[in-house]
């Protein structure tokens, strides 16, 4: 075990490949982390896993009365009820992460200024755990999909990855942003949840869209849109799946996860001496 | 032989604009960017043009020495010699703005014990996640786990959460976790201060043992004389971010001791964040000295606290009552406590709308250590302004004054006081 390792510590390059073989080097720290979010959380409340169900379980139920019911809504010529969770299920998978990863430097200051690690194994690790609680939701649309009689097309499986890839990127990329204007700017939690919120009417979850008409393309500059839209096309058949959509969406954002990886990385050379 | 961890020419330089506001609100910059965009462009511009020098600040400058394979190195310095920052260098928690640390195997940095416990979590749980942290493989852990819960002495809790530890309990099994890391180098920072004082033993032979029999090099921070004294060969002073002295712990101890010249003078008030004052009253600033009007103290020394303080009131404040809480940073006991309600000389209780009230008291006789001050300012006995950890100076025995061959333990401890033994 001697001398298998040499350490050289020096001011910090901005980026580099080495940075991205340590992660992976420390992938069971990454384990760990989130298999630690996970136990925490459904240790803390009662009615444990159940509760990654019965939170877009309600919020479904809620919409569905409200909206679909109450508000007829248009939902592209499928049941209200499992347009809107197709919708709600990306959505809280992407909002969730998004409001974790910008509070992951904070939350975890204790152990950031005391042990070294590659720090961007932190967002790495919530949306790993975002990622369970989606899985374990997805087991209601199956449900829902049996009950109302929807196939999948096989397309739609295949794309589905790709979408998740797409919202993981999102969530992350916008939360590494977040996060480094977070340690310095310790207002920013605060005005976060109003944004997610504001986030969630200008993405197509409650709504088709198609709701703007001609102007529906401004929405497809929010990636989350291609997503779900893509998402409802291939899992419900409401409309043709738009493969440059998909790509508007891949390709936005790959910019997105580019400036906040950015981002991080700058801040992360300080943000130990500061938080 | 080849030096297993090289430091050449390492400097970190903070901001000082980082280090005193805590966090700023993106709320105030951006109201202070419209209010005046051009004093913002023009404080801009020099940061861009690195004219804006007064900010920056060097915690260690040009900071080089060496560490062979198997040693166990002491590092000694006052508050603020840059101890912390050079751990956290080497433990790569903050970069150095210049120079090269050049490390030959794998290194554990321990510089607080239970890095990322959960009170959740069991025992079982924590000594995983605790270990993953550290740097450990999950293998490595598992083939080690019957040996850490031994040394801990927990095995009856160990499927409890810690939250229902004992202060103790949860010290020890967060220190076997770090004192089994299979890592070549352990770089420590005080933590051997907590515990009872039968597990420290524990832990010092431990540590003896890997340096000796597992040939682990060691680095270790403390303020603890004794301790250094004890464990360590060789001694690093360090002072004011450079490297005073290398060599030989007697050495450096006793230069140390001797070394009265890095003594300053106290000269202002450090100012006090005066948001969090809930009511008109509010300290402003505090100041901390002995009775000579330096920062650092002799154990016999006298503590002289000057307290400015401030209202909105016109007239004079009434059913004044001042207290002062000294605490310990190593043991986190309260050792000294001044309340102007207890002597027959104080101030009235009719005090101006502002001013400065001083307190002064006698031979401290405190442990070598840092000492932290609350400052607490009571109206009609209700709490009008507290600031937790106001001041802080720091004490350093000396073996004349007291009659002592030896430092006493200060992780025992806190209060010495002259005193013999002999036979009757």
């Amino acid at each position: 075990m001697s001398n298998a390792k040499i350490t050289i510590i020096k001011p910090k390059k901005l980026f580099s490949f080495a940075d991205l073989k340590e992660v992976w080097d420390y992938r069971e720290l990454l384990y760990f982390f989130t298999w630690r979010d996970l136990k925490v959380r459904y240790k803390q409340t009662a009615i444990g896993a159940l509760w990654a169900v019965f939170q877009p379980l309600l919020t479904m139920v809620v919409f569905s009365l409200f909206f679909g019911q109450l508000l007829k809504v248009p939902s592209d010529g499928v049941p209200y009820p499992i347009f809107v969770y197709t919708g709600l299920l990306f959505w809280q998978f992407f909002s969730t992460a998004l409001a974790d990863t910008s509070n992951v430097l904070i939350v975890n200051q204790a152990i950031i200024t005391k042990v070294y690690f590659p720090r961007l194994l932190l967002p790495l690790s919530t949306v790993a755990t975002k990622f369970i609680d989606f899985l374990i939701a997805l087991i209601i649309l199956i449900f829902m999909m049996i009950y109302y009689g929807y196939t999948p097309h096989l397309v739609g499986l295949f794309i589905l990855p790709l979408l998740l890839l797409i919202t993981s990127m999102a969530s992350v990329g916008l939360g590494l942003f977040l996060a480094s204007i977070n340690v310095k700017y310790r207002d920013v939690r605060y005005i976060l949840p109003f944004f997610i919120q504001i986030l969630l009417f200008v993405t197509p979850v409650i709504y088709p869209a198609g709701i703007l008409g001609k102007y529906s393309w401004v929405l497809a500059l929010n990636p989350m849109m291609g997503v779900i839209q893509s998402a409802r096309a291939a899992l419900l058949g409401t409309t043709v799946l738009n493969w440059l959509l998909v790509s508007i969406s891949l390709l936005a954002t790959a910019c997105i996860l580019a400036v906040g990886i950015y981002t991080f990385k700058k801040t992360e050379r300080y943000f130990a001496d500061i938080i | 032989m080849k030096p297993i961890i090289q430091v050449t020419g390492i400097g970190k330089k903070y901001n000082i604009k980082h280090q005193q506001g805590g966090y700023v609100a993106l709320r105030d910059v951006l109201s202070n960017v419209f209010r005046n965009p051009f004093s913002f462009l023009k404080s801009k511009a020099k940061e861009l043009t690195g004219l804006d020098k007064k900010e920056e600040f060097w915690a260690l400058q040009d900071v080089n020495f060496s560490v062979s394979k198997g040693e166990m190195v002491g590092i000694i310095g006052r508050n603020g010699a840059g101890k912390s920052t050079l751990l956290k260098i080497l433990s790569q928690i903050t970069p150095p703005t210049t120079g090269e640390i050049r490390i030959d195997g794998t290194v554990g940095s321990l510089l607080e014990v239970g890095t990322g416990f959960h009170p959740e979590l069991t025992g079982r749980e924590n000594i995983f996640l605790n270990g993953a942290i550290l740097g450990m493989k999950k293998q490595e852990i598992i083939r080690k786990f019957d040996e850490i819960v031994k040394f801990a002495n927990v095995e009856k809790f160990i499927d409890t959460p810690v939250k229902y530890y004992s202060s103790g309990m949860y010290v020890r099994l967060a220190f076997s976790v770090a004192a089994h890391m299979e890592t070549d180098i352990l770089i420590i920072d005080e933590v051997l201060a907590v515990g009872d004082a039968e597990f420290q033993k524990k832990c010092l032979g431990k540590l003896e043992d890997i340096t000796k029999k597992e040939g682990k090099t060691i680095l270790f921070v403390s303020h603890n004389m004794a301790l250094i004294k004890q464990l360590c060969k060789k001694t690093i002073l360090l002072s004011k971010g450079a490297v005073k002295m290398v060599g030989p712990t007697d050495d450096v101890l006793a230069f140390y001791a001797n070394d009265k010249n890095t003594t300053e003078e106290v000269q202002d008030f450090l100012p006090l964040d005066q948001a969090v004052s809930k009511s008109g009253v509010r300290f402003s600033g505090v100041k901390i000295s002995n009775q000579k009007g330096h920062s650092v103290f002799q154990s016999d020394d006298k503590l002289k606290i000057e307290l400015k303080y401030e209202s909105d009131l016109k007239e004079k404040i009434g059913e004044v009552r001042i207290v002062i809480t000294i605490i310990s940073e190593l043991s986190e006991q309260v050792v000294l406590r001044l309340d102007s309600d207890i002597p027959i000389q104080t101030i009235s209780e009719n005090i101006p709308a502002e001013g400065t009230v001083v307190c002064e008291t006698q031979h401290l006789n405190l442990a070598e250590g840092s000492y932290i001050a609350d400052i607490d300012f009571l109206i009609g006995g209700i709490s009008v302004h507290y600031v937790r950890g106001a001041g802080k100076f720091e004490v350093e025995t000396s073996l004349d004054a007291y009659h002592f061959k030896k430092y006493p333990d200060n992780t025992v401890c806190d209060n010495i006081i002259k005193y013999d033994f002999k036979l009757k």
